[in-house]
């Protein structure tokens, strides 16, 4: 079958590639554009490896042909870190150890960031559903949970002074 | 498209199965056809007529749509427990529905709510309720060429609740060992109409009208909830396997059933 040329952006870059009708997006990524910072874990949408988002939702790119994604926006974790400074969710899974093989860690990192993008105070509950289509066979989830937790205070707190200087500024 | 292609056709809306069963190599398609990009299939309209929810909605956007929540909470809340929120992003009721799961989450909530599938196809388009699509395990009474285009929900009348169940052995990202859809209207406070369905115990969701019928002209007192929960038992034709015994299914579709039909008593204001 042809190849489907689809033009897409990804972290913010504009992006061409050619690809089979029914490769998914998950290998495009890894294997065409060399972002192998995407893991593949089960390749059936179970354990969320691959999460990356599609127009600012999370999905399994193990789910997503490639095809699909023509004039979509792609957010990988290679886009997270800015300007070579981690993110505080980053900074946070170190922090805490909250990884030990570091397979399923990309993943987690990028539906964390939904999630805190979504609900910047979320609960202990909110943020173990949140992230219930991940799976880590290390760790345990406590750690995790913690780092995002964490993280979840340092943002606000970043807000609240960002709030502050503004109004200052003001005055 | 789909009526020409000589091979194997599907329509491709989230994916989340039909990507999985390529995967593993069940099917090979010719031809996908891509359903997300047309305006009718992935918009949701809302009004005091009724609700369409196009066939390539996903789970996600139905849930962030607060008037079909508060109109429909029980079948927003049986599609919002369809996978994790990475298949939440992409799993659609209609793909829900005719992958025929014997344990698909969204469809006995629909059948409660008394949901119509719109089916399409060159000739034609016709309305079709949805207890009628799913024939078997994997099975639907689609004829080649058809599609579904939309899910219609009727207009909800005052008083109205609904709600959705279902038991799985963990919290979250699990398959229904057995589950139920309760729909109700009161009327001066008592059961003026009601749909009672149960997913998970027989080879398709089943319709349970004598389940309804015990409930319906009460204050959903204990008698009447005993009663419902004895048709529902009653109604089970279920497998037994690793994940729950002919007994277990049977017993605890009866207590689902009464559960869900409390909350949507509640929802409906009863008291």
């Amino acid at each position: 079958m042809a190849a489907v040329l689809v033009s897409t952006t990804i972290n913010g870059d504009a992006v061409e590639f050619a690809c089979p009708p029914q490769e998914s997006l998950l290998a495009v990524l890894r294997d065409r554009l060399g972002l192998t910072g995407v893991k593949e874990g089960c390749g059936t949408g179970d354990c969320g490896a691959c999460s990356v988002t599609l127009d600012g939702r999370l999905v399994c790119s193990c789910l997503v042909l490639g095809a699909e994604v023509d004039g979509r926006e792609i957010a990988t974790i290679e886009g997270m870190a800015e300007n070579g400074k981690l993110h505080p969710l980053q900074e946070n899974f170190i922090e805490h150890a909250a990884l030990q093989c570091g397979i399923c860690t990309p993943g987690f990192l990028m539906a964390a960031k939904v999630l805190l993008d979504r609900n910047p105070q979320p609960t202990e509950t909110e943020i173990r559903y949140a992230l219930a289509g991940n799976l880590c066979r290390c760790t345990g989830y406590d750690k995790i949970v913690r780092a995002v937790q964490a993280t979840a205070t340092e943002l606000r707190q970043l807000e609240k002074k960002k709030s502050r200087r503004k109004k200052s500024k003001k005055s | 498209m789909l009526e020409s292609e000589a091979g194997a056709a599907f329509v491709l809306a989230g994916g989340t199965d039909l990507l999985v069963r390529m995967k593993l190599g069940h099917i090979e398609p010719a031809l996908l056809v891509d359903i997300k990009r047309i305006p009718a299939m992935n918009s949701i309209t809302h009004s005091a007529r009724g609700t369409r929810i196009g066939a390539a909605v996903s789970g996600a956007e139905l849930g962030e749509h607060k008037a079909v929540a508060r109109a429909w909470p029980g079948v927003v809340e049986a599609t919002n427990l369809i996978g994790s929120d990475q298949v939440q992003s992409r799993c659609t009721m209609v793909g829900n529905l005719c992958n025929a799961s014997p344990a698909a989450d969204s469809v006995p909530a629909m059948i409660a709510a008394g949901a119509k599938a719109v089916v399409v196809s060159r000739t034609g388009r016709r309305t079709v309720p949805v207890e009628k699509i799913v024939t078997g395990p994997g099975q639907t009474s689609l004829a080649r060429g058809e599609v579904i285009e939309a899910i219609v929900l009727p207009a909800r009348p005052a008083r109205s609740g609904d709600a959705y169940l279902r038991f799985i052995p963990r919290t979250e990202m699990d398959i229904a060992v057995v589950s139920a859809g309760v729909s109700l209207t009161l009327e001066r406070g008592r059961i003026k109409t009601a749909r009672v369905v149960l997913g998970a115990v027989a080879p398709t969701a089943v319709l349970v009208p004598a389940a309804a019928r015990a409930i319906i002209g009460s204050k959903l007192d204990e008698d009447a909830l005993h009663k419902l929960a004895a048709a529902c038992s009653a109604a089970c034709k279920p497998i037994d396997d690793k994940r729950g015994t002919i007994e277990y299914r049977t017993k605890v579709a009866g207590v689902l059933g009464k559960r869900a039909a409390q909350i949507a008593f509640q929802r409906a204001g009863g008291a």
